[in-house]
């Protein structure tokens, strides 16, 4: 029998040992994608088209696209997780309804995400008409969201502890008015953090765009704003390859000569934008934190 | 018959002594008729019927889970949607406890003071300014002289005037209870119902507090929940002693700590409840 003392040693030696495993891993997976990623990056990588035979093309067209998605697909999926989340938390009773559409959120929330691009393709592009898209890629990354985003911003609802809420109500402000002047503001710093984390995952999504959104990325017109022209970045029905589906398709059927380097710099410029949403992430977060519970 | 002995005590003390209060300077501002109220089919109050006295302190006391929170947080609505409450619950000759009551006007004149401090994220000055300014009070020299009476009325004042824009939830235990008082004195009400206000607060906070109380009465009818004998005794002037969901006594805050007429109350009082 060991002594309580050495027990505790080794179990404490055993949990340090898994977790720095853990981080080693992870590390050395970050140090390989950057160290292999980022002599590939150059200004003119990061906005050159890309060239589907010869030497030297960029990603320009294809960050382009990944950003436009995800403001687009931020832009339709937070005012329906917002209000969503208010709804089954705020003022939902408990009963099968709101169980069912808990149970819902939960199962969306776990389906694989080639499953809601095949979803995405049978609907939006074939159903609907509206073609390999940007328009279907981002209704595809509002399914893809939708769930994990409304259980954010309820999570972030429930920490704000119940006693801010009767001291609304015993304001006399009607519940709405409480929701919104009292409990949304307090919640802010956390729904950002959820929101910015989950922009992190959309922007790093493939499966789920490459039969929405599609795997093509033609050439844009940065000169030209009028989203009605098929050159127009703006324009919402062409078809637009992001750099998720750009890696994807490089390493599956790329036939540049290049294809090695771009993939690995692709995806040197995605781990940097998605490390970034996430340190951007706790930084914001904190600082509204303090400002409202300091300043 | 040897029981007889037992029986004799027993008449002595009455099983229930209501003494509602009767003070022409103070008349009934607030009252309970044939009150009950249920959480689902659980009865949590069955017998309390009770008259409040304006501009002074009622306390309500008596063991956990008697009902105290649960009465008083019926008396201005924040019940609705938890339990069901019925019954008539009159303030100046209205039953607010009726569906065409609009109770966010109502809980603006019976104000509430939870347990535990609750600021909200804002400022110390948006805490007791936003619910006015919700309701139409723009102008700025207004607001700023409502937030400096609600602040000096609740005894904060001296402590917080340069730091009105500093965040509340950097106040301490008894300077957040009251700011909450503040808060909720700022919106002009008649009533103030205040749950266990103190619980969380040391001696010298709850000191204050006391004081400040005795302060406010000369302005608002106060009914406080307290498991603080001395504190009810010091500061309150009637009583009601609660016990699984009935009133058993309500007498003056005198009457009920000199001389009970309950076994019960005696018992509680003297602290040996068992
Ligand atoms: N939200 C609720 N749902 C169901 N039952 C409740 C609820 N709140 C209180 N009760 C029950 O009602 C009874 C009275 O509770 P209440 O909180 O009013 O007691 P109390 O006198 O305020 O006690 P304490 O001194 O501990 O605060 C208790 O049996 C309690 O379990
Ligand atoms: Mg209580």
């Amino acid at each position: 029998m060991m002594n309580p003392k050495t027990q505790n040693k080794v179990a404490i030696g055993t949990l340090y040992g898994v977790a720095g495993l853990v981080v080693l891993i992870l590390l050395a997976l970050l140090g390989y994608i950057l160290v292999s990623g980022l002599p590939q990056l150059s200004w003119h990588f990061l906005t050159a088209p890309a060239k589907a035979f010869l030497k030297g093309g960029g990603v320009g067209v294809q960050l382009y696209n990944s950003f436009y998605l995800l403001i687009l697909a931020m832009l339709i999926s937070f005012p329906i997780a917002l209000g969503a989340a208010i709804y089954l938390y705020e003022y939902a009773k408990d009963n099968w309804v709101t169980t069912t559409i808990r149970t819902a959120i939960e199962i969306l929330s776990s389906l694989p995400s080639v499953v809601v691009g095949l979803f995405g393709f049978l609907f939006f592009v074939v159903k609907l008409r509206l073609g390999f898209s940007i328009l279907s890629g981002a209704f595809a990354l509002t399914f893809f969201n939708l769930p994990l985003l409304t259980r954010s911003i309820e999570d972030s609802l429930r920490t704000i502890d119940t006693t801010q809420r009767e001291g609304g109500l015993a304001l006399g402000l009607s519940r709405w008015e409480t929701v919104t002047r009292v409990i949304l503001p307090a919640a802010v710093p956390s729904i950002l953090t959820g929101v910015i984390l989950s922009a992190g995952r959309v922007f790093g999504e493939a499966a789920a765009l490459i039969y929405t959104a599609g795997q093509s990325a033609p050439a844009l017109d940065f000169t030209d704003w009028n989203p009605f022209n098929i050159s127009s970045p703006l324009n919402p029905m062409r078809p637009a390859e992001t750099l998720a589906v750009h890696i994807w398709k490089i390493n599956s059927e790329g036939i540049m000569p290049d294809a090695k380097a771009i993939s690995s710099g692709s995806s040197a410029v995605l781990v940097l934008a998605i490390l970034l949403f996430n340190f951007a992430a706790r930084y914001l977060g904190k600082r509204l934190y303090k400002r409202l519970t300091s300043a | 018959m040897f029981l007889s002995n037992d029986v004799q005590e027993n008449t002595e003390m009455l099983e229930r002594h209501i003494v509602q209060p009767a003070d022409a300077e103070h008349p009934t501002i607030l009252s309970t008729e044939d009150l009950h109220v249920y959480y689902g089919k659980k009865e949590a109050i069955s017998e309390g019927d009770l008259r409040f006295a304006s501009n002074q302190i009622t306390a309500l006391i008596g063991p956990s889970g008697s009902g105290k929170s649960t009465f008083l947080r019926s008396l201005n609505r924040m019940n609705d949607r938890i339990a069901t409450v019925t019954g008539r619950i009159m303030y100046r000759g209205v039953d607010i406890n009726q569906p065409s009551i609009d109770v966010y006007e109502m809980r603006r004149r019976v104000g509430m003071v939870f347990q535990r401090p609750n600021p909200f994220a804002k400022s110390i000055y948006d805490n007791i300014a936003f619910a006015l300014r919700l309701r139409g009070t723009t102008d700025k020299h207004e607001l700023d002289e409502i937030v400096e009476t609600s602040l000096k009325q609740a005894a904060l004042w001296n402590q917080v005037k340069d730091d009105l824009n500093k965040s509340a939830l950097a106040l301490s235990g008894g300077q957040a209870q009251r700011l909450c008082i503040a808060r909720a004195i700022a919106v002009k009400p008649d009533i103030l119902l205040l749950d266990e206000p103190a619980s969380a607060l040391d001696p010298v906070s709850t000191s204050q507090l006391e004081d400040t109380l005795l302060e406010l009465k000369q302005n608002y009818s106060i009914i406080i929940v307290t498991h603080n004998m001395q504190q009810a005794g010091r500061i309150s002037e009637y009583t009601a002693f609660f016990n699984q969901g009935r009133v058993l006594e309500y007498d003056t805050t005198s009457h009920i700590f000199t001389n009970p007429q309950v076994q019960i109350t005696s018992d509680y009082v003297s602290g040996n409840f068992g």
